[in-house]
């Protein structure tokens, strides 16, 4: 099963080629290079879960070592890429809907003057994500983790003139950053627990290596669980999501809801031996998944900027999979970042053809109505919505079900209850963010807003006179998107045993489904049914049909403060921070450059008294010489 | 003649050379004197041979001779060149590499 090696391959020869000459053979040739390596690396993919289904259930473990990269004394790091269930999972999905999003791209970025770098650097992505999910050990995953987060800013930042966009980048790089620390300490603990960081031999040796609830597990794990936080924006290292919406559209749909923003959960479950060694850090893991879930629900509900809900959504359908992880759920954790890569980019992918309709606006307030001249927009965006939001028979419904079950059946009845009102917020923000959108006339314009105008926006083909349909190559994506969305739950679809999808992953992790024996299976569904529905019926009532009115002044600050919690972080860790750079400013340009500076002075003003010496008379160097003479033969004779 | 007369003499040329070279102006002037040291030296070089009834110091003087000619070519050279520069043979008027 080598030929795995080309999944990664693939997209990496697709950057080299259109961040070479991408300039040279126009943007038809670029586009075809850059779809054209996405679509073959899926199809790759393919074939490698079809020989891995050929495989019985106990051997569908490849491990390819391409070469020796490091060995220093007991250590040594192949460069191992791992093919199993849980990849080819992962590879489907990041291929597929990476793919389908490289397409939109083409259409949606066709006016841009930046074309070769866009797809250049998403398939730098590309090729990045397919490291970090077929890496062998967490040094080859950390590769990818890096490389992915190197992608993230330079797309975040892609429009680079527009200084809110070089900033949010900016944020983004370092944010993450500080869970990379984790991260990276997380990979030396694990070498100095295991002696190794292969995942194959984590696995197998977690058992008798760690102690049940051990320190070194449940530091191990906490580690891992901060770069997770980082990179899946779980509070309390969620800020930089929000902002990075800076990006173009189909970015934010691939890089900030689909695939790397999933890496963390992934990470997890593919480190769930280490974890189940730590109940401690299991339970930090689900209690911040569902506060995170919770908080960004809350968010999103007075989030006037379209892009901002989404990403809002974003972090909370997170949280739920961090929950899942959290509890031991990893089947259902998978199943739901499957499931929301389809519905999340579909959302996004509308939200950009929206965007594209009306010149780049991504205020709702400024929206509205728009069901009429959008049609497939508006159905397919309601689609994903409805999917959010856990309506049946949507994707949507069926993971996030599994998770809140999970989480009930294994006695944390205060974190389902938490996910479960997380849900009913959730399908009032999206029921919101659709009828501002879709429905209600369009407002008369942002009111001041204390962030100024949400977005200044340069995105493409501004200028349009109505609103129209995306073309088709736009249109298409987003059709096979909500076609997914709506059959997506198939993967999963069984309330008594383990789904198709925990079925194939069982090699890899304990099904994670709902307990057979648990029984009252029923009485769940109907309640989070409920839930969702009175969701959608509350969001209506309040921004549909406006029956519902009143809102305290109060709650609304602390919402659209987010609660405050950047503010928090911002007087605690950034002004410290900025007051310890300006220390380090004065220090080297007054401490350390006066030294040197100093030093320099003494030497010129010592080589100007120097100079005095070389008077340019002959006569003179002949009496220092006859002087010189003398001395020594004085002292000579002397002596 | 006893010896210490022939290095008294030698002592005197060199000390003449010496103020020589200090005092005197013109480059040719401080060349010759340069000359004078040069042979005072090589009067002491004999002197010495004798005395000690070698040869070594009189095969010694021919090296300083041959070195003193090949030096009087090239500081001749020089002198011309400067001459023909700067119209002028003052040393103290040829300071370009003064710091």
């Amino acid at each position: 099963m080598t030929y795995a090696v080309w999944i990664p391959l693939l997209p990496l020869l697709g950057w080299v080629a259109n961040g070479v000459a991408g300039g040279r053979w126009g943007r038809r040739g670029v586009a075809t290079v850059a779809c054209g390596t996405v679509v073959a690396a899926f199809a790759v993919g393919l074939a490698v879960l079809a020989s891995l289904s050929s495989l019985p259930a106990g051997a569908r473990h490849v491990e390819i070592d391409l070469y020796r990269w490091m060995a220093a004394g007991p250590i040594t790091v192949p460069m191992r890429l791992l093919v199993d269930p849980l990849s080819a999972v992962m590879v489907l999905v990041v291929t597929g809907v990476g793919a389908l999003i490289h397409i939109y791209s083409a259409g949606y970025m066709a006016d841009d003057d930046a074309f070769a770098r866009y797809f250049a650097y998403l398939n730098l992505f590309t090729a990045s994500m397919l490291t970090l999910v077929l890496a062998g050990n967490l040094v080859v995953m950390f590769i990818g983790w890096e490389g992915v987060g190197l992608c993230s800013y330079l797309l975040i930042a892609f429009w680079f003139t527009r200084p809110a966009a070089a900033a949010a980048g900016v944020k983004a790089f370092i944010v993450t950053r500080l869970g990379d620390v984790g991260f990276l300490l997380g990979i030396f603990l694990a070498f100095g627990v295991f002696g190794t960081a292969d995942f194959g031999v984590m696995t197998r040796d977690a058992a008798a290596r760690l102690p049940l609830g051990g320190t070194a597990a449940t530091a191990l794990c906490l580690l891992l669980f901060l770069g997770a936080c980082g990179k899946s924006a779980q509070l309390p290292l969620y800020m930089w999501l929000p902002d990075a919406m800076e990006g173009p559209t189909p970015v934010s749909a691939l890089i900030h809801a689909a695939t790397m923003v999933t890496a963390g959960v992934f990470m997890i479950v593919r480190m769930h031996a280490v974890y189940l060694r730590a109940p401690l850090a299991m339970d930090v893991v689900a209690v911040t998944g569902a506060v995170t879930a919770i908080f960004a629900a809350a968010s999103a509900l007075v989030e006037p900027d379209l892009k901002r809900v989404l990403a809002y959504s974003t972090i909370s359908q997170l949280g739920y999979m961090f929950l899942a992880v959290g509890v031991g759920a990893w089947g259902a954790g998978i199943f739901h970042l499957t499931s929301h890569a389809f519905f999340e980019a579909l959302l996004f992918l509308a939200a950009g053809s929206v965007m594209h309709a009306l010149g780049g606006t991504t205020d709702m307030r400024r929206m509205g109505g728009l069901a009429r001249p959008l049609p497939w927009t508006a159905a397919t965006f309601g689609i994903g919505a409805l999917a959010l939001a856990g309506i049946p028979p949507f994707a949507g419904f069926f993971s996030k079900d599994q998770i809140l079950s999970a989480a009930f059946h294994r006695g944390d009845v205060a974190l389902w209850a938490v996910g479960l009102a997380a849900a009913g917020l959730t399908a009032v923000y999206i029921v919101r963010a659709f009828v501002l959108t879709f429905l209600t006339p369009a407002g008369p314009g942002p009111r001041p807003d204390r962030r100024g105008p949400t977005t200044p926006q340069r995105e493409p083909a501004a200028g349009h006179a109505a609103p129209h349909e995306a073309p088709p190559i736009m249109g298409l994506p987003i059709q096979a998107l909500a076609a997914l969305t709506v059959l997506g739950g198939a993967l999963g679809l069984s309330f008594t045993q383990p789904g198709a999808l925990d079925r194939f992953l069982a090699p890899v992790v304990a099904a994670g489904g709902p307990d057979p024996a648990g029984g009252g299976e029923g009485t769940l569904i109907a309640v989070s049914v409920t839930v969702a529905l009175a969701g959608v019926a509350a969001g209506w009532l309040i921004y549909g049909t406006g029956t519902l009115r009143g809102s305290s002044a109060a709650v609304r600050a602390w919402l659209s403060h987010q609660f405050y919690v950047e503010d928090f972080f911002n007087a605690v860790v950034a002004a410290p921070a900025r007051g310890l750079a300006w220390a380090f400013d004065l220090l080297d340009r007054e401490g350390v450059d006066g030294a040197v500076m100093s030093i320099g002075r003494m030497i010129g003003w010592g080589g100007g008294r120097l100079r005095r010496v070389q008077s340019g008379y002959l006569r003179q160097y002949a009496a220092i010489l006859l002087i010189g003479v003398i001395v020594l033969l004085a002292y000579w004779v002397s002596r | 003649m006893p010896a210490p007369l022939y290095l008294s003499l030698s002592a005197v040329l060199f000390a003449l050379g010496t103020v020589g070279v200090l005092v005197r102006r013109s480059a040719l002037i401080v060349f010759m004197s340069v000359e004078l040291m040069l042979n005072a030296v090589n009067l002491t070089f004999v002197t010495f041979a004798r005395l000690r009834g070698g040869v070594d110091g009189q095969v010694l003087v021919f090296f300083v001779l041959v070195v003193a000619a090949a030096e009087v070519v090239i500081g001749l050279a020089i002198i011309v060149n400067i001459f023909r520069a700067r119209e002028t043979v003052d040393v103290d008027d040829v300071d370009l590499l003064r710091g």
